[in-house]
């Protein structure tokens, strides 16, 4: 603003201060009470189901309101729903409990769908071929084992070339996944003589139902595993050892931790854990192996993880929401009949608004137009600032101030100061 | 604001070069800047001084357009001005010479300098006019012309041409390519430019070679580049971000000089600083900031060490550091021949050989990046060697020798040696800053016990610490990062300490320090010489090298070129040896012998410029 000369109109003047700077100011929230994020995050979850239901009346001018009913009834509507959405639950949370000890470690596993992948493939080899032959019990407990030890093995490619090489895991794991999904399709191939590519539901292997209902003792495997992860991140000295490599590898070697070490440690539990995914799906879910087994869970998953801070017990919530996000969504477009993508908009538009409230607990926005007025009370300061100066050294290089503010009281601009967090 | 004397100049007359009135910058809850009040006059040195926090990067920020005050104003030469980015401060006349400079490694220097400027707009439409309408005046004059009136053989040569309507259009369609080849000329063939440079290095008396490439150069150099490229894009305020910290005393002399001719060819240089001797040597004024605030602009012929200090820490501080005789002097940690290289294959130590006593401070001085953090990473266990031995005397086995090349960290601590290490890169090493004082302690003490974490010690030992080194911080469980420098260090040294250390090494402990904290941290280092710890100290503070350690070894370029005793140094004497190789020859290089020559160059080339 260079020394305005005549009299600039009020307009002129508002628009001048807006250049010099903008109203909208954005901070890092320093010292927010605890209970803050939790409320903005369940603002945004209630702001991201509003937003659905909006977007759900554009295509059912009448949905509005079903939008909500039927999202409930898909998920709450009758016991065998219930149960479903709890096992959804329960496997997306283990799927995410098996990326989280990585995550921690920064190492960015995003191959969980190819690990599950695997997990299955070996319970349902160990089905195809060994089923009938020895014990049911025996065959479960084989099959999870396989599981197990052909995951943990299959994460161990990556880890080993990260930890050796230092190889860029996102890539390699990530190629994994199509590795794992062309094996799958290879197998079925074998199996499967008649060329319909199905292999049919297998009659063994089972796991027993707890209460006559399906996934009830999955259920309930999940849930230990979840308290153990818990545990082994907070109180062991496994985990303290994996925090300190994802915080800062300097700092691991500094205090002796040899990295490589725990990479390789951190990712053979992680690909043990999404082996017992894998053998749930297979011996307590579908019975049968598909290369859409995992559904894309595996990626799913990591956002569990993540919008959870890698907290295991926060990860039953997430994983929760996004499991009654998609059951119901897809209920809704059933419904209403708008097609069954509808039901991936509803979970996009889910993650997007949850993940934008992130910015709103890390930083406040403060729209203040205040500068505009605070302006006059200043120019009356530095004034007296100048006289004082001009009188005390004879300063005549005075320097020449605003001749806008000093004239007619200008109270053009309402102020306000309120701080948005939505 | 308790202001001391303030003398305030009393010359009316100079000129202004630029004025700050009521400056104000806010970040969430901190006030950098509160109410700042300052004014540059034409052809002089201001220095900036104030302790870290106080605000003064933050205020330079705003004159170089890097920040936006959230109140007051900036007047240049009496206009006010509005500085919104670099861009404009930049069009005020203002540059900035950053801490970490802004370089393009692979570059030579004068392209660095040139770099980014402009090509002048080639305006098309304009030019198609301008290229048209002299056509048209030619053709005009072509018909006007009277043969009669010219006569003479010669006259042919300043007949107007015609210009026939199809060359003009013809030349007004291939104008574009005008434009693009003036673009090429300017960007692809910049003698001219490259040239102007070399005028301006001559004119200032920087001596530098402007063909080099950046990877190539000094820090000196690189810095000089800043400079120069700053003083190309035609600036009259100069802003120099503590210019000294990565300069050796010969280096900061030279520098001086350079500063000097700016300020007589009338430009306003502004040094940001902490170190009080060299804002006594070079500047005419001192501003004096604290706590964001403005306390007091000082003449520097009007004004001592002490008052200054006393200014900017806002009590009186005892600028002295209680230094014993050492006593009962063994040799702890010896080091000898050790060689080592970096992942390039290069040698970043040479042939090192030193021994660290019990119960005395050893300091290590070079020029940052000289080895000083391989060497001691080394002895920890933490950088590979090549050749060499380290041999420690361990005092609980009657002074045995334990051999610790090519050991781990865990290898190292399971043979019992007692060896503190508080590096470099505090929260990038020492520390992890996400994580809170507790589980900070833990780093070193988590191995005890099996499987779980034991969490009560550790907190016993932060309490502790917080209590005994008076750490400011909410509560023990407040993620470190959060914590001011200078309660991180104590964090960390406290940590380390708390080990009973025999050998105690630590890189430049109080790097980003305010005064306060750094004399906790000298008083520390100074007990535990007294319990008869084996102290190393790398520092880069010449002058609290020479008041605090016993015995100063002397490295450059990864080698030992000289230990001398701490009580009888002479800085420059710590200088030369510290830029004295048989590599990297440049004109800073020089041999003990013509220390006295050099210095007399220096001041006839400062006053001959």
């Amino acid at each position: 603003m260079r020394s305005v000369t005549g009299k600039p109109s009020k307009f002129d003047a508002f628009v001048d201060k807006l250049k010099k700077e903008s109203p909208i100011h954005i901070a890092k929230r320093m010292d927010a009470p605890k209970w803050f994020p939790i409320v903005i995050r369940i603002a945004a979850v209630v702001a991201a189901f509003l937003i659905c239901a909006v977007v759900t009346a554009f295509f059912e001018p009448n949905a509005f309101g079903t939008f909500f009913v039927e999202m409930f009834r898909g998920t709450f509507g009758t016991e065998r729903r219930v149960i479903n959405l709890f096992w959804e639950t329960a496997i997306l949370l283990l799927i995410a409990l098996a990326v989280t000890p990585a995550f921690k470690m920064k190492f960015w596993n995003i191959g969980a769908e190819g690990q599950v992948l695997i997990g299955a493939l070996m319970s349902a080899t160990c089905i195809y071929y060994l089923g009938g032959k020895m014990s049911e019990g025996g065959l479960i407990v084989l099959c999870l084992l396989a599981s197990v030890v052909g995951s943990a093995i299959w994460t161990l490619i990556p880890a080993l070339f990260k930890a050796k090489w230092n190889t860029n895991e996102t890539l390699f794991t990530l190629m994994l996944n199509y590795i794992a999904t062309a094996l799958i399709s290879l197998v079925i191939t074998v199996w499967v003589k008649s060329g319909s590519g199905v292999v049919g539901i297998m009659e063994h292997g089972h796991l027993p139902l707890l209460g006559d209902q399906p996934y009830v003792l999955n259920i309930l495997i999940v849930a230990l595993i979840t308290v153990l992860v818990w545990v082994y991140l907070r109180f062991s000295k496994h985990g303290y050892e994996l925090s300190v490599v994802g915080e800062s590898i300097n700092t691991a070697k500094y205090i002796g931790i040899s990295v490589p070490k725990v990479i390789i440690r951190t990712m053979i539990l992680s690909g043990a854990l999404c082996g017992i995914a894998g053998w749930l799906l297979v011996n307590g879910a579908s019975y049968t192996i598909n290369t859409s087994l995992a559904g894309g869970r595996g990626f799913t998953a990591i956002l569990v993880s993540w919008l959870a801070h890698f907290d295991p017990l926060v990860m039953v919530i997430t994983a929760f929401l996004v499991a009654f996000m998609g059951r119901g969504a897809a209920q809704v477009s059933t419904i209403a009949n708008i097609g069954g993508s509808f039901a991936d908009i509803v979970t996009a538009v889910f993650f997007f608004v949850v993940i934008a409230s992130e910015f709103f607990v890390n930083y406040k926005v403060k729209i203040s137009f205040a500068h505009l007025k605070k302006d006059k009370g200043e120019e009356k300061s530095s004034e007296s600032l100048d006289k004082q100066a001009s009188s005390a050294e004879n300063d005549e290089a005075e320097a020449a101030p605003d001749s806008d503010s000093s004239e007619a009281p200008d109270d053009v601009v309402a102020s306000e100061d309120k701080e948005v967090t939505e | 604001m308790e202001t001391t004397v303030a003398i305030t100049t009393s010359d009316a007359q100079r000129d202004v070069a630029i004025q700050l009135k009521g400056i104000t910058k806010v970040f969430g809850d901190v006030v950098a800047n509160s109410n700042v009040d300052l004014e540059v006059y034409k052809g002089e040195i201001l220095s900036i001084l104030g302790e870290n926090g106080s605000g003064k990067t933050t205020l330079m920020n705003m004159i170089a357009g890097i920040y936006f005050p959230d109140e007051g104003h900036i007047y240049i030469d009496g206009e006010e001005v509005v500085i919104r980015s670099p861009k404009d401060a930049f069009a005020h006349k203002i540059g900035m010479i950053h801490q970490h400079f802004k370089l393009v490694d692979t570059f030579s220097a004068a392209d660095n300098i040139i770099l980014g400027e402009k090509c002048p707009k080639f305006d098309l439409a304009a030019e198609r006019e301008k290229l048209a309408e002299a056509h048209r005046a030619e053709n005009e004059a072509y018909e006007n012309y009277d043969e009669a009136e010219h006569p003479g053989p010669l006259a042919y040569m300043t007949k107007p041409k015609f210009h026939p309507e199809k060359e003009t259009k013809r030349k007004l369609a291939l104008m574009p390519f005008v434009g693009i080849g003036r673009r090429i000329k300017f960007n692809w063939l910049a003698k001219k430019r490259a040239d102007e440079v070399q005028r301006i290095a001559n004119r200032f008396g920087f001596k530098i070679d402007l063909k080099k490439k950046i990877y190539d150069m000094s820090v000196s150099e690189k810095q000089t580049v800043e400079i120069i490229k700053v003083l190309y894009r035609g600036a009259d305020i100069l802003i120099l971000d503590e210019p000294t910290a990565v300069l050796t005393p010969q280096e900061i002399e030279k520098l001086f000089d350079v500063i000097r001719n700016m300020k007589a060819a009338g430009k306003s240089i502004i040094i940001i600083t902490h170190k009080l001797n060299e804002v006594m040597e070079i500047s005419d004024r001192v501003a004096v900031l604290r706590k964001g605030e403005h306390i007091a602009t000082v003449e520097t012929a009007f004004t001592d060490e002490q008052q200054l200090t006393e200014m900017m820490v806002g009590k009186k501080v005892s600028l002295n550091i209680d230094r014993t005789e050492p006593h009962d002097v063994k040799n702890r940690l010896v080091v000898s021949g050790l060689s080592a290289v970096n992942s390039d294959g290069i040698k970043v130590l040479d042939d090192v050989s030193f021994e660290a006593k019990s119960g005395e401070i050893l300091g290590i001085a070079g020029i940052a990046g000289s080895g000083q953090r391989e060497l001691l990473e080394a002895i920890a266990g933490l950088y590979k060697i090549k050749d060499g031995a380290i041999t420690y005397y361990d005092p609980a086995k009657d002074d045995a020798p334990v051999d610790l090349r090519s050991k781990t960290p865990v290898q190292i601590r399971d043979l019992g040696v007692r060896l503190s290490f508080v590096p470099e890169d505090r929260l990038g090493m020492g520390l992890v800053g996400n994580m809170d004082l507790v589980d900070n302690m833990m780093l070193r003490s988590y191995r005890k016990g099996f499987m779980f974490l034991d969490r009560k010690s550790p907190k016993k030992l932060a309490e502790t610490i917080v209590n005994e080194l008076e750490v400011v911080t909410p509560s023990t469980h407040t993620a470190v990062r959060k914590l001011s420098g200078g309660n991180v260090q104590k964090v960390l040294v406290g940590r380390e300490i708390a080990a009973s250390p025999s050998v105690l090494m630590a890189a430049y402990p109080v790097r980003g320090l305010d005064i306060n904290s750094s004399y906790t941290i000298y008083n520390l280092l100074n007990e535990q010489k007294e319990k008869g710890v084996a102290v190393i100290f790398v520092g880069e503070d010449l002058d609290v090298l020479i008041e605090l350690c016993d015995r100063i070894l002397v490295i450059c370029a990864g080698r030992v070129t000289g230990v001398v005793d701490g009580r009888r140094a002479i800085k420059e004497q710590i200088g030369l040896l510290m830029t004295k190789t048989t590599r990297d020859v440049d004109e800073n290089q020089v041999s003990l012998d013509d220390l006295e020559v050099h210095q007399e160059n220096d001041v006839k080339g400062g006053d001959a410029q």
